[in-house]
């Protein structure tokens, strides 16, 4: 099994984006599609972003067997108050200084939701959230 | 023609195995062994970095030679427009014409007369909401060949329209058989190339089986046979067939002038395109209608087989475009009849699967996880010394069987160490 761990550090946009290229480089190499591809490097580049935007820090890891790509997320941080809303399209909690970069859009979770085959969060108000999606691999026709 | 031809080449004598061009190397498609750089020919994209950073020129792209053109009883040229920019102080294109057919051309033809077609094509497909957005121009074949290997994702964005070069010789060619009564077969069309992608193009096409284009000589050669000839020759004014936008298709930025100017962005340079590229594949620009890419900087004046530098030849290319007839596009692009000849792709464009590391993803894995044992033993200094660009494609090389991990200079250094203490360890022993 392929794991990998990546720290992130919270207002690090000097390196946003830089776990998501990472991943895919990887996932490249061991010659998964491009539909699934794409699917993972979306959410994985929401959790580096949402690291980054809300949180003092965190990290996101990466687990690989011959059925699925699992990705991972906890992080130190505010949590989130509500769950179920912050799973709306369109509600977002984040500052103006990411706004003005053009994130906040209120799309991240669930745009990761809708990206992955499954998708767990949980979320402690003052200590972190942790969130974890799965892909399931397919191999053959590319 | 094999899959696998590209056009950058080595020439061995030159080669002095420096790391230059293997941390230049945009898909590290270069290792370094034997004392000298040997292009793994799967990788490598034709971008010409390589040949731009070697200091001994040892680098170069395989292209046709005007001795090639006697091949055909009726060559034909058909410049880049690149190629107008070469020439400080010539204004006027018809000059650059007839000294083409001073050194034996029949016929010149022009490729900004295809682009004024590929324009018209890229502003009906940008009114088609079914389209993916946003659409990536195919006009740069470095930047298609890119995606195919890094951002598989992103290849149904790719517009299915050929280049200008494809389009631009089909119509010479049906014109030339027009007004001459002869054979087709007998024509043979020379693109004049800015670069060494567009060669591998005419060879291999992507998106379509052949080329309409019969072999492709470099700016550079055909520089040194014109420009003696350009300050000779008295204009004789020739009616261009194409619009001033048409040649600004040779600069960043010009295909967008043309055909899209609002909401795209033309982004230049390998490194700047990877890195846009990196941002929409990870689905962060999201409301943008079209991207002109070009691998190298400035567009395709700033091609590794050009010989002036790329903001001269863009100036220059400006005066050209205020002195010439001020027509569009549309209004030069109705008269095209494009006949039997295809505009559009006829083929899917595939994915390159060469970082792959196994056929399967269970050996892939298996793969990874020893690259992974091996990475900790590596020094990180991403030196380049063991012939690999970095600490990470050393390992990758080791799995694959390529490299052994003493061709890292560090670890033979520690192996050595152990080595000398054992026989020191050795030689002070006893006998019982």
């Amino acid at each position: 099994m392929i794991r990998a761990e990546y720290e992130v550090a919270g207002r690090a946009y000097d390196c946003a984006g830089e776990v998501s290229s990472d991943i895919k480089r990887k996932l490249k190499q061991l010659g998964i599609d491009a539909g699934t591809l794409r699917r993972v490097a979306v959410s994985s580049y929401e959790m580096e972003m949402n690291i980054i935007i809300h949180t003092l820090g965190g990290l996101i890891g990466l687990t690989v067997d011959s059925e699925w790509i699992t990705l991972y997320s906890k992080d130190k941080g505010p949590g989130i108050p509500d769950v179920n809303l912050a799973m709306r399209e369109g509600f977002s909690t984040a500052g103006e200084d990411a706004r003005s970069m053009g994130f906040g859009a209120g799309m991240g979770l669930p745009n990761m939701k809708r990206n992955a085959d499954t998708f767990y969060i949980s979320s402690q108000m003052g200590t972190g959230t942790q969130i974890t999606v799965t892909f399931r691999v397919i191999e053959g026709e590319r | 023609m094999s899959s696998r031809f590209h056009s950058v080449r080595l020439i061995e004598d030159k080669c002095r195995g420096c790391t230059n061009c293997l941390k230049h190397c945009p898909t590290e498609a270069i290792r370094i062994y034997d004392r000298r750089a040997h292009i793994i020919d799967e990788r490598c994209i034709d971008c010409g970095e390589c040949i731009r950073i070697c200091d001994y020129h040892a680098k170069v792209a395989q292209t046709d030679t005007l001795e090639d053109i006697r091949r055909f009883p009726y060559p034909i040229a058909l410049p880049a427009p690149t190629l107008y920019g070469q020439f400080r102080h010539i204004s006027d294109i018809a000059v650059i014409y007839d000294a083409l057919i001073q050194i034996g051309f029949k016929e010149v033809a022009d490729v900004a007369r295809g682009a004024d077609v590929v324009t018209m094509a890229i502003r009906r497909a940008l009114k088609d909401p079914k389209r993916a957005r946003p659409l990536i121009s195919s006009a740069c074949p470095t930047v298609t060949r890119i995606i195919q290997a890094r951002f598989p994702a992103l290849i149904p964005n790719i517009i299915n329209i050929r280049q200008p070069m494809e389009i631009a010789a089909q119509i010479a060619r049906r014109d030339y058989v027009k007004a001459h009564g002869v054979k087709p077969e007998d024509i043979g069309i020379f693109f004049i190339t800015p670069c060494a992608a567009k060669m591998t193009s005419v060879r291999n096409p992507i998106g379509h089986a052949s080329s309409s284009v019969d072999g492709a000589i470099s700016i550079m050669e055909i520089y040194g046979h014109v420009q003696p000839l350009v300050s000779k020759i008295l204009p004789i004014g020739r009616k261009p067939e194409f619009s001033p936008l048409g040649i600004g298709w040779a600069g960043s930025g010009g295909e967008l002038d043309a055909a899209a100017s609002r909401n795209s962005i033309a982004v230049d340079g390998i490194d700047n395109v990877i890195r846009v590229l990196e941002e929409l594949d990870n689905n962060t620009i999201t409301d943008l209608d079209y991207f002109e890419g070009s691998a190298c900087q400035g567009g395709c004046v700033g091609g590794p087989l050009n010989y002036e530098n790329n903001y001269l030849a863009r100036n220059t290319i400006r005066a050209i475009q205020d002195t010439m007839p001020q027509a569009l596009p549309e209004q030069l692009a109705e008269n095209v009849d494009l006949g039997q000849d295809s505009l559009y792709f006829d083929q899917d464009i595939l994915p390159n699967d060469a970082m792959k590391l196994h056929e399967s993803i269970a050996g892939a894995i298996e793969r990874m996880e020893e690259m992974n044992r091996i990475i900790d033993s590596l020094p990180g200094y991403d030196c380049g010394s063991c012939g690999s660009p970095t600490c990470l494609s050393f390992a990758e090389d080791i799995v694959r069987g390529n490299f052994s991990e003493t061709d890292c200079v560090y670890i033979l250094r520690d192996s050595l160490k152990v080595m000398a203490q054992k026989m020191v360890d050795i030689s002070k022993t006893k006998r019982e």
